[in-house]
Protein backbone atom coordinates (compact mmCIF):
# COMPACT_ATOMS: atom_id res chain seq x y z
CA UNK A 1 0.00 0.00 0.00
CA UNK A 2 1.12 3.52 -0.68
CA UNK A 3 1.77 5.92 2.18
CA UNK A 4 -1.36 7.85 1.18
CA UNK A 5 -3.66 4.82 1.50
CA UNK A 6 -2.04 3.78 4.78
CA UNK A 7 -2.67 7.31 6.08
CA UNK A 8 -6.33 7.21 4.99
CA UNK A 9 -6.72 3.92 6.91
CA UNK A 10 -5.08 5.53 9.94
CA UNK A 11 -7.58 8.40 9.71
CA UNK A 12 -10.47 5.93 9.57
CA UNK A 13 -9.17 3.95 12.54
CA UNK A 14 -8.67 7.06 14.64
CA UNK A 15 -12.03 8.64 13.78
CA UNK A 16 -14.13 5.52 14.39
CA UNK A 17 -12.39 3.24 16.93
CA UNK A 18 -11.02 4.15 20.37
CA UNK A 19 -7.73 2.56 21.35
CA UNK A 20 -7.95 -0.18 24.00
CA UNK A 21 -6.38 1.92 26.77
CA UNK A 22 -9.01 4.66 26.37
CA UNK A 23 -11.90 2.21 26.04
CA UNK A 24 -10.80 0.33 29.18
CA UNK A 25 -10.52 3.61 31.08
CA UNK A 26 -14.10 4.49 30.09
CA UNK A 27 -15.24 1.09 31.43
CA UNK A 28 -13.39 1.81 34.69
CA UNK A 29 -15.08 5.22 34.85
CA UNK A 30 -18.49 3.61 34.52
CA UNK A 31 -17.67 1.19 37.35
CA UNK A 32 -16.68 4.14 39.55
CA UNK A 33 -20.01 5.98 39.22
CA UNK A 34 -23.16 5.30 41.25
CA UNK A 35 -25.80 3.36 39.33
CA UNK A 36 -28.75 5.53 38.34
CA UNK A 37 -26.83 8.82 38.75
CA UNK A 38 -26.63 11.32 35.84
CA UNK A 39 -22.89 10.54 35.72
CA UNK A 40 -23.55 6.81 35.30
CA UNK A 41 -26.17 7.47 32.64
CA UNK A 42 -23.77 9.76 30.77
CA UNK A 43 -20.79 7.39 30.83
CA UNK A 44 -23.03 4.49 29.76
CA UNK A 45 -24.19 6.55 26.76
CA UNK A 46 -20.56 7.41 25.98
CA UNK A 47 -19.60 3.71 25.94
CA UNK A 48 -22.64 2.82 23.84
CA UNK A 49 -21.59 5.62 21.46
CA UNK A 50 -18.06 4.19 21.15
CA UNK A 51 -19.49 0.71 20.45
CA UNK A 52 -21.90 2.00 17.78
CA UNK A 53 -19.19 4.08 16.10
CA UNK A 54 -16.95 1.03 15.87
CA UNK A 55 -19.61 -1.40 14.60
CA UNK A 56 -21.05 1.11 12.11
CA UNK A 57 -17.66 2.55 11.10
CA UNK A 58 -18.92 6.06 11.89
CA UNK A 59 -16.95 8.92 13.44
CA UNK A 60 -17.19 8.77 17.24
CA UNK A 61 -17.84 12.51 17.45
CA UNK A 62 -19.13 15.04 14.90
CA UNK A 63 -16.07 17.13 15.72
CA UNK A 64 -13.54 15.00 13.88
CA UNK A 65 -10.90 17.34 15.21
CA UNK A 66 -7.74 19.13 14.21
CA UNK A 67 -5.45 16.50 12.67
CA UNK A 68 -2.02 16.61 14.34
CA UNK A 69 0.87 14.46 13.10
CA UNK A 70 4.24 13.63 14.66
CA UNK A 71 6.36 12.08 11.92
CA UNK A 72 9.77 10.46 12.42
CA UNK A 73 11.69 10.03 9.17
CA UNK A 74 14.64 7.88 8.09
CA UNK A 75 17.56 9.81 6.63
CA UNK A 76 17.28 10.93 3.01
CA UNK A 77 13.48 11.10 3.11
CA UNK A 78 11.85 14.12 1.58
CA UNK A 79 9.86 16.22 4.06
CA UNK A 80 7.87 17.98 1.27
CA UNK A 81 6.81 14.61 -0.19
CA UNK A 82 5.61 13.31 3.18
CA UNK A 83 3.77 16.58 3.77
CA UNK A 84 2.11 16.21 0.38
CA UNK A 85 1.07 12.61 1.15
CA UNK A 86 -0.50 13.69 4.45
CA UNK A 87 -2.37 16.53 2.74
CA UNK A 88 -3.69 14.23 0.02
CA UNK A 89 -4.72 11.58 2.56
CA UNK A 90 -6.53 14.28 4.54
CA UNK A 91 -8.58 15.31 1.49
CA UNK A 92 -9.48 11.69 0.69
CA UNK A 93 -10.33 10.86 4.33
CA UNK A 94 -12.52 13.97 4.61
CA UNK A 95 -14.58 12.93 1.57
CA UNK A 96 -14.67 9.17 2.19
CA UNK A 97 -15.06 8.53 5.92
CA UNK A 98 -16.38 11.36 6.00
CA UNK A 99 -14.70 13.84 8.36
CA UNK A 100 -16.29 17.18 9.15
CA UNK A 101 -14.50 19.99 7.30
CA UNK A 102 -13.13 21.98 10.24
CA UNK A 103 -10.47 24.26 8.74
CA UNK A 104 -11.64 27.88 8.70
CA UNK A 105 -9.64 30.78 7.22
CA UNK A 106 -9.04 33.03 10.23
CA UNK A 107 -9.10 36.19 8.08
CA UNK A 108 -12.10 35.61 5.80
CA UNK A 109 -14.08 33.10 7.88
CA UNK A 110 -14.32 30.78 4.87
CA UNK A 111 -14.24 27.02 5.52
CA UNK A 112 -11.73 25.36 3.14
CA UNK A 113 -14.11 22.40 2.84
CA UNK A 114 -11.45 19.66 2.82
CA UNK A 115 -9.59 19.99 6.14
CA UNK A 116 -6.50 21.54 4.58
CA UNK A 117 -5.13 25.05 5.03
CA UNK A 118 -2.35 27.03 6.67
CA UNK A 119 -0.75 24.79 9.35
CA UNK A 120 -3.64 22.38 8.78
CA UNK A 121 -3.09 19.46 9.24
CA UNK A 122 -0.44 20.32 11.81
CA UNK A 123 2.72 18.26 11.21
CA UNK A 124 5.84 17.99 13.38
CA UNK A 125 8.86 16.31 11.78
CA UNK A 126 11.74 14.54 13.44
CA UNK A 127 14.33 12.06 12.20
CA UNK A 128 16.08 8.85 13.27
CA UNK A 129 18.58 6.33 11.92
CA UNK A 130 16.08 3.49 11.39
CA UNK A 131 14.95 2.54 7.88
CA UNK A 132 11.21 3.13 8.23
CA UNK A 133 8.91 6.08 8.82
CA UNK A 134 6.90 6.32 12.04
CA UNK A 135 3.70 8.34 11.96
CA UNK A 136 1.92 9.10 15.21
CA UNK A 137 -1.23 11.16 15.02
CA UNK A 138 -4.34 12.42 16.80
CA UNK A 139 -7.63 14.00 15.87
CA UNK A 140 -7.80 16.72 18.49
CA UNK A 141 -11.29 17.93 19.41
CA UNK A 142 -11.75 21.72 19.38
CA UNK A 143 -13.72 21.89 22.63
CA UNK A 144 -10.93 20.24 24.59
CA UNK A 145 -8.21 22.24 22.83
CA UNK A 146 -9.98 25.44 23.96
CA UNK A 147 -9.60 24.44 27.62
CA UNK A 148 -5.80 24.17 27.39
CA UNK A 149 -3.89 26.64 29.59
CA UNK A 150 -0.32 27.87 29.90
CA UNK A 151 0.87 29.06 33.32
CA UNK A 152 4.00 31.02 34.21
CA UNK A 153 5.35 30.24 37.63
CA UNK A 154 5.34 31.72 40.19
CA UNK A 155 1.59 32.28 40.20
CA UNK A 156 0.47 34.45 43.11
CA UNK A 157 -3.25 33.74 42.68
CA UNK A 158 -2.67 30.01 43.22
CA UNK A 159 0.25 30.35 45.64
CA UNK A 160 2.18 28.23 43.15
CA UNK A 161 5.98 28.43 43.27
CA UNK A 162 8.68 27.17 40.93
CA UNK A 163 8.66 23.51 41.91
CA UNK A 164 6.61 20.34 41.40
CA UNK A 165 4.26 21.44 44.16
CA UNK A 166 3.58 24.60 42.14
CA UNK A 167 3.00 22.49 39.04
CA UNK A 168 0.47 20.40 40.96
CA UNK A 169 -1.50 23.52 41.86
CA UNK A 170 -1.68 24.77 38.29
CA UNK A 171 -2.98 21.44 36.97
CA UNK A 172 -5.72 21.30 39.61
CA UNK A 173 -6.67 24.88 38.77
CA UNK A 174 -6.83 24.03 35.06
CA UNK A 175 -9.17 21.09 35.70
CA UNK A 176 -11.38 23.24 37.90
CA UNK A 177 -11.40 25.95 35.23
CA UNK A 178 -12.41 23.52 32.48
CA UNK A 179 -15.30 22.01 34.49
CA UNK A 180 -17.35 19.93 32.01
CA UNK A 181 -16.57 22.08 28.99
CA UNK A 182 -13.89 19.88 27.41
CA UNK A 183 -15.93 16.62 27.44
CA UNK A 184 -14.70 14.72 30.51
CA UNK A 185 -13.48 12.16 31.49
CA UNK A 186 -10.25 13.79 30.30
CA UNK A 187 -6.71 12.75 29.55
CA UNK A 188 -4.30 15.52 30.59
CA UNK A 189 -0.95 16.19 28.93
CA UNK A 190 1.32 18.40 31.02
CA UNK A 191 4.69 19.92 30.12
CA UNK A 192 7.05 21.84 32.39
CA UNK A 193 9.82 24.12 31.26
CA UNK A 194 10.96 24.85 27.72
CA UNK A 195 9.92 27.92 25.76
CA UNK A 196 6.25 28.76 25.32
CA UNK A 197 5.96 26.87 22.02
CA UNK A 198 8.08 23.92 23.22
CA UNK A 199 5.85 23.49 26.26
CA UNK A 200 2.69 23.51 24.11
CA UNK A 201 4.11 20.88 21.76
CA UNK A 202 5.48 18.71 24.56
CA UNK A 203 2.19 18.69 26.48
CA UNK A 204 0.34 17.64 23.34
CA UNK A 205 2.82 14.82 22.70
CA UNK A 206 2.06 13.40 26.16
CA UNK A 207 -1.48 12.68 24.95
CA UNK A 208 -0.02 9.98 22.69
CA UNK A 209 1.34 7.97 25.62
CA UNK A 210 -0.57 4.79 26.51
CA UNK A 211 -2.64 5.42 29.63
CA UNK A 212 -1.04 2.44 31.42
CA UNK A 213 2.62 3.35 30.79
CA UNK A 214 4.96 4.36 33.61
CA UNK A 215 6.75 7.68 33.61
CA UNK A 216 10.54 7.08 33.58
CA UNK A 217 10.95 9.83 36.17
CA UNK A 218 9.80 8.50 39.59
CA UNK A 219 9.01 12.04 40.73
CA UNK A 220 6.79 12.72 37.73
CA UNK A 221 5.20 9.25 38.04
CA UNK A 222 4.24 10.11 41.64
CA UNK A 223 2.86 13.47 40.58
CA UNK A 224 0.80 11.85 37.80
CA UNK A 225 -0.79 9.42 40.29
CA UNK A 226 -1.44 12.09 42.86
CA UNK A 227 -2.94 14.54 40.36
CA UNK A 228 -5.31 11.97 38.97
CA UNK A 229 -6.66 11.22 42.43
CA UNK A 230 -6.89 14.87 43.48
CA UNK A 231 -8.44 16.08 40.21
CA UNK A 232 -11.14 13.43 40.52
CA UNK A 233 -11.82 14.50 44.10
CA UNK A 234 -13.06 17.86 42.70
CA UNK A 235 -16.30 15.99 41.94
CA UNK A 236 -16.79 17.29 38.39
CA UNK A 237 -17.49 13.84 36.96
CA UNK A 238 -18.12 12.66 33.41
CA UNK A 239 -19.76 15.43 31.27
CA UNK A 240 -19.36 17.81 34.24
CA UNK A 241 -22.69 17.30 36.02
CA UNK A 242 -21.00 15.85 39.11
CA UNK A 243 -19.48 12.42 39.74
CA UNK A 244 -16.37 10.48 40.72
CA UNK A 245 -14.24 10.46 37.57
CA UNK A 246 -13.42 13.47 35.40
CA UNK A 247 -9.79 12.48 34.67
CA UNK A 248 -8.72 9.10 33.22
CA UNK A 249 -5.02 9.82 32.99
CA UNK A 250 -2.34 12.45 33.64
CA UNK A 251 0.88 12.35 31.59
CA UNK A 252 3.71 14.74 32.47
CA UNK A 253 7.04 15.54 30.80
CA UNK A 254 9.75 18.06 31.60
CA UNK A 255 12.08 20.11 29.40
CA UNK A 256 14.95 22.27 30.58
CA UNK A 257 13.91 25.86 31.07
CA UNK A 258 15.53 29.27 30.83
CA UNK A 259 16.48 30.45 34.32
CA UNK A 260 13.98 33.31 33.93
CA UNK A 261 11.04 31.11 32.85
CA UNK A 262 8.96 28.31 34.31
CA UNK A 263 6.12 27.39 31.97
CA UNK A 264 3.50 24.79 32.76
CA UNK A 265 1.36 23.87 29.78
CA UNK A 266 -1.77 21.80 30.39
CA UNK A 267 -3.38 20.14 27.35
CA UNK A 268 -6.82 18.56 27.67
CA UNK A 269 -8.04 15.67 25.59
CA UNK A 270 -11.74 14.83 25.60
CA UNK A 271 -12.90 11.28 26.35
CA UNK A 272 -12.98 10.73 22.56
CA UNK A 273 -9.18 10.55 22.65
CA UNK A 274 -8.57 9.60 19.02
CA UNK A 275 -4.94 8.65 18.54
CA UNK A 276 -3.06 6.17 16.43
CA UNK A 277 0.18 5.32 14.68
CA UNK A 278 1.62 3.51 11.70
CA UNK A 279 5.01 2.29 10.53
CA UNK A 280 5.70 2.74 6.85
CA UNK A 281 8.41 0.57 5.32
CA UNK A 282 7.95 1.61 1.68
CA UNK A 283 9.76 4.37 -0.14
CA UNK A 284 8.30 7.86 0.04
CA UNK B 1 -37.16 14.66 39.30
CA UNK B 2 -39.61 13.99 36.48
CA UNK B 3 -39.63 12.78 32.90
CA UNK B 4 -41.23 14.94 30.21
CA UNK B 5 -42.01 14.37 26.53
CA UNK B 6 -42.20 17.71 24.75
CA UNK B 7 -43.06 18.76 21.23
CA UNK B 8 -41.73 21.83 19.43
CA UNK B 9 -42.63 24.66 19.11
CA UNK B 10 -42.51 24.90 22.91
CA UNK B 11 -44.74 27.11 25.03
CA UNK B 12 -43.70 29.26 27.96
CA UNK B 13 -45.57 26.83 30.23
CA UNK B 14 -43.49 23.93 28.84
CA UNK B 15 -40.30 25.75 29.76
CA UNK B 16 -41.42 26.95 33.19
CA UNK B 17 -42.59 23.55 34.46
CA UNK B 18 -39.10 22.04 34.03
CA UNK B 19 -36.63 21.84 36.92
CA UNK B 20 -32.95 20.94 37.03
CA UNK B 21 -32.51 17.17 37.16
CA UNK B 22 -35.64 16.50 35.08
CA UNK B 23 -35.15 14.43 31.96
CA UNK B 24 -36.73 15.47 28.69
CA UNK B 25 -37.34 13.86 25.32
CA UNK B 26 -37.95 16.34 22.51
CA UNK B 27 -39.83 15.73 19.27
CA UNK B 28 -40.48 17.98 16.30
CA UNK B 29 -38.17 20.36 14.48
CA UNK B 30 -35.06 21.83 16.16
CA UNK B 31 -32.45 24.25 14.78
CA UNK B 32 -28.69 23.97 15.11
CA UNK B 33 -26.93 27.26 15.82
CA UNK B 34 -23.39 27.77 17.07
CA UNK B 35 -20.73 30.51 16.99
CA UNK B 36 -21.25 32.03 13.54
CA UNK B 37 -25.05 31.65 13.64
CA UNK B 38 -25.27 33.47 17.00
CA UNK B 39 -23.17 36.38 15.72
CA UNK B 40 -25.46 36.51 12.68
CA UNK B 41 -28.67 36.48 14.76
CA UNK B 42 -27.58 39.45 16.84
CA UNK B 43 -25.37 41.53 14.57
CA UNK B 44 -26.60 40.86 11.05
CA UNK B 45 -30.34 40.11 11.11
CA UNK B 46 -33.52 40.39 13.17
CA UNK B 47 -36.66 38.22 13.65
CA UNK B 48 -38.56 40.10 10.90
CA UNK B 49 -35.87 39.51 8.27
CA UNK B 50 -34.77 35.99 9.25
CA UNK B 51 -36.06 33.50 6.68
CA UNK B 52 -37.44 31.12 9.32
CA UNK B 53 -39.14 31.64 12.66
CA UNK B 54 -37.45 30.73 15.94
CA UNK B 55 -40.52 31.45 18.08
CA UNK B 56 -40.85 28.63 20.60
CA UNK B 57 -37.82 26.94 19.05
CA UNK B 58 -35.21 24.66 20.56
CA UNK B 59 -31.70 25.80 19.53
CA UNK B 60 -29.10 23.05 19.43
CA UNK B 61 -25.45 24.06 19.92
CA UNK B 62 -24.18 21.60 17.35
CA UNK B 63 -22.04 21.50 14.24
CA UNK B 64 -23.16 18.23 12.69
CA UNK B 65 -21.37 15.97 10.25
CA UNK B 66 -23.66 15.74 7.24
CA UNK B 67 -23.23 14.13 3.85
CA UNK B 68 -24.97 15.01 0.64
CA UNK B 69 -26.46 12.03 -1.19
CA UNK B 70 -28.33 12.45 -4.50
CA UNK B 71 -29.16 16.08 -3.70
CA UNK B 72 -30.45 15.13 -0.26
CA UNK B 73 -28.75 15.71 3.06
CA UNK B 74 -28.13 12.75 5.30
CA UNK B 75 -27.05 12.99 8.92
CA UNK B 76 -23.84 11.12 9.78
CA UNK B 77 -23.28 12.09 13.42
CA UNK B 78 -24.36 15.09 15.55
CA UNK B 79 -23.55 15.75 19.21
CA UNK B 80 -23.46 19.00 21.20
CA UNK B 81 -20.67 21.58 21.08
CA UNK B 82 -19.43 23.61 24.10
CA UNK B 83 -22.08 26.22 24.93
CA UNK B 84 -20.07 28.84 26.79
CA UNK B 85 -18.76 30.34 23.54
CA UNK B 86 -22.32 31.52 22.88
CA UNK B 87 -22.50 33.37 26.26
CA UNK B 88 -22.01 36.85 24.76
CA UNK B 89 -25.09 36.46 22.54
CA UNK B 90 -27.46 33.97 24.13
CA UNK B 91 -29.44 36.19 26.51
CA UNK B 92 -30.30 38.54 23.62
CA UNK B 93 -31.04 35.67 21.22
CA UNK B 94 -33.50 34.19 23.74
CA UNK B 95 -35.23 37.53 24.35
CA UNK B 96 -35.40 38.70 20.74
CA UNK B 97 -36.34 35.46 19.00
CA UNK B 98 -38.52 33.80 21.66
CA UNK B 99 -36.36 30.68 22.11
CA UNK B 100 -37.77 28.21 24.67
CA UNK B 101 -34.95 25.65 24.92
CA UNK B 102 -31.19 25.64 24.40
CA UNK B 103 -29.51 22.25 23.98
CA UNK B 104 -25.76 22.07 24.49
CA UNK B 105 -22.99 20.94 26.80
CA UNK B 106 -21.01 22.44 29.66
CA UNK B 107 -23.60 25.05 30.71
CA UNK B 108 -23.77 28.83 30.33
CA UNK B 109 -23.12 32.00 32.34
CA UNK B 110 -25.18 33.99 34.86
CA UNK B 111 -26.42 36.44 32.25
CA UNK B 112 -27.94 33.54 30.30
CA UNK B 113 -29.34 32.00 33.51
CA UNK B 114 -31.06 35.31 34.27
CA UNK B 115 -32.53 35.45 30.73
CA UNK B 116 -33.88 31.90 31.12
CA UNK B 117 -35.93 33.01 34.14
CA UNK B 118 -36.98 36.36 32.65
CA UNK B 119 -38.06 35.02 29.24
CA UNK B 120 -39.14 31.46 30.06
CA UNK B 121 -36.48 29.24 28.48
CA UNK B 122 -34.51 26.19 29.68
CA UNK B 123 -31.00 24.88 29.12
CA UNK B 124 -30.76 21.18 28.35
CA UNK B 125 -27.55 19.12 28.43
CA UNK B 126 -27.04 16.39 25.87
CA UNK B 127 -24.27 13.84 26.49
CA UNK B 128 -21.01 15.36 25.20
CA UNK B 129 -19.43 13.51 22.34
CA UNK B 130 -22.30 11.01 22.03
CA UNK B 131 -22.65 11.97 18.38
CA UNK B 132 -23.56 8.53 17.00
CA UNK B 133 -26.17 7.85 19.68
CA UNK B 134 -27.76 11.31 19.37
CA UNK B 135 -27.89 11.22 15.56
CA UNK B 136 -30.19 8.21 15.83
CA UNK B 137 -32.91 10.53 17.18
CA UNK B 138 -32.65 12.78 14.11
CA UNK B 139 -35.21 11.31 11.71
CA UNK B 140 -34.33 13.63 8.82
CA UNK B 141 -32.87 16.95 7.81
CA UNK B 142 -35.63 19.41 6.92
CA UNK B 143 -33.57 22.43 5.81
CA UNK B 144 -30.15 24.05 5.71
CA UNK B 145 -29.83 27.84 5.94
CA UNK B 146 -26.60 29.76 5.19
CA UNK B 147 -24.77 26.55 4.28
CA UNK B 148 -22.62 28.06 1.51
CA UNK B 149 -21.74 31.14 3.54
CA UNK B 150 -21.12 29.64 6.99
CA UNK B 151 -20.03 26.10 6.05
CA UNK B 152 -21.21 22.71 7.33
CA UNK B 153 -20.36 23.06 11.04
CA UNK B 154 -21.60 26.63 11.40
CA UNK B 155 -24.78 26.99 9.32
CA UNK B 156 -28.35 26.55 10.59
CA UNK B 157 -29.60 22.97 10.14
CA UNK B 158 -33.25 22.26 10.78
CA UNK B 159 -33.62 18.70 12.06
CA UNK B 160 -36.73 16.67 12.58
CA UNK B 161 -36.12 14.76 15.83
CA UNK B 162 -38.05 12.08 17.67
CA UNK B 163 -37.58 11.55 21.43
CA UNK B 164 -34.22 13.36 21.52
CA UNK B 165 -32.95 12.80 25.11
CA UNK B 166 -31.52 15.52 27.36
CA UNK B 167 -31.26 16.55 31.03
CA UNK B 168 -32.44 19.92 32.35
CA UNK B 169 -29.31 21.48 33.87
CA UNK B 170 -30.39 25.17 34.02
CA UNK B 171 -34.00 26.15 34.64
CA UNK B 172 -36.32 29.19 34.80
CA UNK B 173 -36.16 29.14 38.62
CA UNK B 174 -32.56 30.33 38.81
CA UNK B 175 -31.09 26.85 39.34
CA UNK B 176 -28.00 25.58 37.50
CA UNK B 177 -26.34 22.20 38.05
CA UNK B 178 -23.21 23.61 36.36
CA UNK B 179 -23.03 26.39 38.92
CA UNK B 180 -23.57 23.93 41.79
CA UNK B 181 -20.74 21.65 40.57
CA UNK B 182 -18.50 24.67 39.89
CA UNK B 183 -19.00 26.04 43.42
CA UNK B 184 -18.58 22.69 45.17
CA UNK B 185 -15.40 21.98 43.19
CA UNK B 186 -14.09 25.49 43.98
CA UNK B 187 -14.37 24.71 47.71
CA UNK B 188 -12.52 21.44 47.23
CA UNK B 189 -9.86 23.18 45.12
CA UNK B 190 -9.29 25.71 47.87
CA UNK B 191 -8.53 22.87 50.32
CA UNK B 192 -6.20 21.18 47.85
CA UNK B 193 -4.26 24.40 47.20
CA UNK B 194 -3.73 24.90 50.92
CA UNK B 195 -2.63 21.31 51.56
CA UNK B 196 0.73 20.43 50.12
Amino acid sequence: MSLVSELVSLYRRMATVLSDDIYNALMKTRASEDRGSPAHLAISTIIENADLAKSGSKPICQDTGYPVFFVTLPSHTSIPRVREAITEATRIATAEIPLRPNAVDSITGKNSGDNTGALWPLIYFDGWDKDHTLVRAMLKGGGSENCGVIYKLPDARLGAGRDLEGVRKTVLDAVHGAQGRACPPYVLGVALGGSKDAAAQLSKMQLLRPLDDTNPSPKLADLERRLMEEANSLGIGPIGVGGKTCVMGVKIAAAHRHAASYFVDVAFCCWADRKGSLEYHGKV
Amino acid sequence: MSDYSLKTPLSETDARKLRVGDTVTLSGSIFTARDRAHKYLIEETKPETLEFSLKGAALYHCGPLVKRKDNRFEIVVAGPTTSNRMNPYEADVIARYGIRAIIGKGGMDDRTLEALGRCGCVYLSAVSGAAVVLARYVTRILNAYKLEEFGMPECFWEFDVRDFPAIVTMDTHGQSIHKQVEQASAEKLKDLLLSG
